[in-house]
């Protein structure tokens, strides 16, 4: 007899049915318990996300103009309300331009290695310390371009190639990883078919192999800039900082986004007697930091979620 | 006789016929395998320019280095320098990963074996964005937003459970001490421990679980019986890889901290700790000479601490990768 029909003849079995429910109720419990706790701990994850999104845009929106998107802070001071971070922005781009000119092929090259050519030690080698550097603080990294720099050109450079050297130690292990996962979802058949034809190896991996992931391999560029577009440490210690506008990464100082919001943070609220006017906003240097957060943000996200539609319309249908 | 006298033109017929590695083939396969050997060049060179660089400061008496290094005080060996940066960065990074592991794993799981199919992978993604966040916007937020709000949590625990030694001391009205800190890093180091162990959770062989059904367990009693057993190894690398995350973060430390030299386990106080990633991001810009060399020292010690880390970390991954039949 079942504990369901129990229900029905409430007489002489109600009492099996009693054990039957009273047995279990302790480990339904744990499990509801359990269940309710998973479902609490992914919100927890959800409301910082939501929260810094929405702080974000609700501090940052208000600073957007066209002309803070296309002025530099040259000759701005105090609580100046004046200016913008066109000089910021052309930094992040040309620096991450470069670390990213020096990453992929070198990432790329290696993920072929590791794929098609890599036996033996070195591949094991190669394989273990990608894992090791993804590791590696930022700081560290901005270091080590300081260091190498400081050895010829003496401790006071700061130039934008600096910063895309410590970009790229940061960015490269990840293009590797990326590109190495989907280098490895090319099916061997299309490379044995290939080779069938008489096509050598070197050949059958440009036209077959690299065309079959040109999409998965874009998307794992286009995230790993995103990784390294908002890294500010390295930067701050090669690149340093100025108000001006500068676009040549091999001479001079240059702004990059991050580190502007947090220069502006640093610098706190700007003395304004008599309170508020048009010339001057005393929290102008926070209201900066938001619109270069805004700003940064929106890029951030923009690459991420490029990145993921390549994959989801470009990508071949395997299988 | 023929073939003996003409051995060249045998070898050429059999290299044509076996061996592709000649021409663009040998020339591709250098270039990758050069590749390859750049990435070991590099990590070489990152270990040995911070070493060479940091080597003055290695080798100064400490009185060359309290001369020339600004706030050095008197009779103190680098090491003995250090020591409350090194206490600081490993308390800020336990303290985010006693927050976030078991969160993470709770995350995983839901993704893994809760959430409808359909949904796990944009679920999925929505954590990783965390992890996409840069680290100055995680310092902004994590003072102007986050720091206020938790303040009067911290003033509580401090009124209330002031007995315990983490939260004695005078708390900080202001919210800038290794709690919040930790809290934030928490945040950041979610999705890397969440991705890891979910991979190791979806791993587990579908058999396991149907055979823990089949004896009647519940939901929660597969993943205590047959998932949790399975990736315990992978939860504690992916813990590791946390870990060798928080050490290393910056800004966040950065913005949020108010800095001070102490050994104190007071983490609701302000001006008691700073990491040595924040530490050298503060005072790099600033500093000249022997002062650079100590600040690379300290980031030659944090790049020691996080290799020493991950390393462990992987090991474990591979270690895991060899026994288990499941890859």
């Amino acid at each position: 007899m079942s504990a369901a029909t129990d229900h029905t003849s409430p007489g002489g079995s109600s009492e099996t049915a009693r054990l039957l429910s009273t047995v279990d109720t302790g480990r339904r419990r744990t499990d509801r318990a359990m269940q309710v706790l998973i479902y609490i701990a992914f919100a927890l994850a959800m409301i910082p996300l939501g929260w810094l999104i929405f702080t974000v845009v609700a501090q940052g929106g208000d600073r957007i103009s066209m002309d803070f998107l296309m002025q530099s802070m040259r000759n701005i001071f105090g609580g100046d309300p004046r200016g913008g971070i066109y000089h910021a922005i052309l930094g992040t781009v040309v620096i991450t331009a470069l670390a990213t000119v020096i990453s992929v092929p070198i990432g790329i090259l290696t993920a072929i290695y590791l794929v098609e050519y890599g036996k033996g030690w070195l591949a094991r080698a190669v394989t273990f310390f990608v894992d090791v550097m993804t590791g590696i603080p930022s700081i560290v990294a901005g270091l080590f371009a300081f260091s190498l720099f400081a050895l010829i050109f003496g401790p006071a450079v700061r130039i934008g190639i600096m910063g895309a050297v410590a970009l790229s130690v940061l960015m490269i292990p990840v293009v590797v990883r990326s590109c190495e996962e989907m280098l490895k979802l090319v099916p061997n058949e299309l490379r044995e078919a290939s080779y069938a034809l008489g096509v050598p190896k070197w050949l059958t991996i440009i036209k077959v192999v690299l065309r079959t992931s040109v999409a998965g391999l874009t998307t794992g560029v286009l995230l790993a800039v995103a990784r390294v577009i908002g890294e500010t440490a390295p930067l701050l210690v090669t690149v340093g900082v100025t108000d001006s506008i500068n676009a040549n990464p091999f001479d001079g100082r240059m702004m990059t986004l991050p580190v502007f919001a947090y220069r502006q943070y640093s610098q706190g609220d700007a003395p304004c007697p008599g309170g508020d006017s048009a010339t001057c906003v005393a929290d102008i240097a926070s209201q900066n930091a938001w619109g270069a957060a805004l700003v940064l943000i929106v890029m951030v996200l923009a690459l991420n979620l490029i990145g993921r539609l390549i994959t989801r319309w470009f990508a071949p249908k395997l299988g | 006789m023929s073939t003996t006298v003409s051995p060249p033109a045998q070898g050429s017929r059999r290299r044509r016929s076996g061996n592709t590695d000649r021409g663009f083939n040998r020339v591709f396969r250098w270039i990758a395998v050069g590749a390859g050997a750049t990435i070991l060049a590099v990590l070489a060179a990152v270990a040995l320019f911070l070493v060479s660089e940091a080597w003055p400061a290695i080798m100064a008496s400490p009185e060359e280095l309290a001369e020339g290094v600004p706030r050095y005080p008197e009779d103190t060996s680098l090491l003995a320098y250090l020591g409350p940066l090194i206490y600081g960065t490993i308390l800020a990074a336990v303290l985010a990963l006693f927050l976030a592991v078991p969160i993470s794993m709770g995350i995983a799981l839901f993704i893994s074996h809760y959430a409808p199919r359909r949904l796990s992978q944009l679920l999925g993604a929505l954590v990783d964005l965390l992890a996409a966040i840069p680290s100055v916007i995680y310092g902004l937020w994590g003072f102007f937003t986050l720091a206020p709000v938790l303040t009067p949590i911290w003033m509580w625990l401090n009124d209330n459970l002031g007995w315990i030694p983490l939260w004695g001391g005078n708390a900080s009205p202001t919210g800038r001490s290794m709690a919040t800190v930790g809290v934030v890093l928490a945040i950041m180091i979610l999705p890397i421990i969440t991705a890891v162990s979910r991979e190791v959770f979806l791993q587990t062989p579908k058999l396991h679980e149907e055979a823990a059904l089949a004896l009647g367990a519940t939901r929660w009693e597969v993943v205590k019986t047959a998932v949790l057993p399975f990736g315990r190894s992978g939860v504690i690398s992916a813990s590791m890889l946390g870990l060798g995350r928080a050490l290393g973060e910056t800004m966040a430390v950065l913005m949020i901290l108010s800095p001070g030299f102490t050994y104190s386990l007071d983490i609701l106080a302000a001006g008691q700790h700073q990491t040595i990633a924040a530490y050298i991001a503060a005072d790099f810009p600033e500093s000249t000479g022997l002062g650079v060399n100590t600040l690379i020292a300290a980031g030659l010690a944090l790049f020691v601490i996080t290799l020493a880390v991950n390393m462990a970390a992987r090991w474990v991954v591979a270690r895991r990768k060899d026994f288990s039949g499941a890859n």
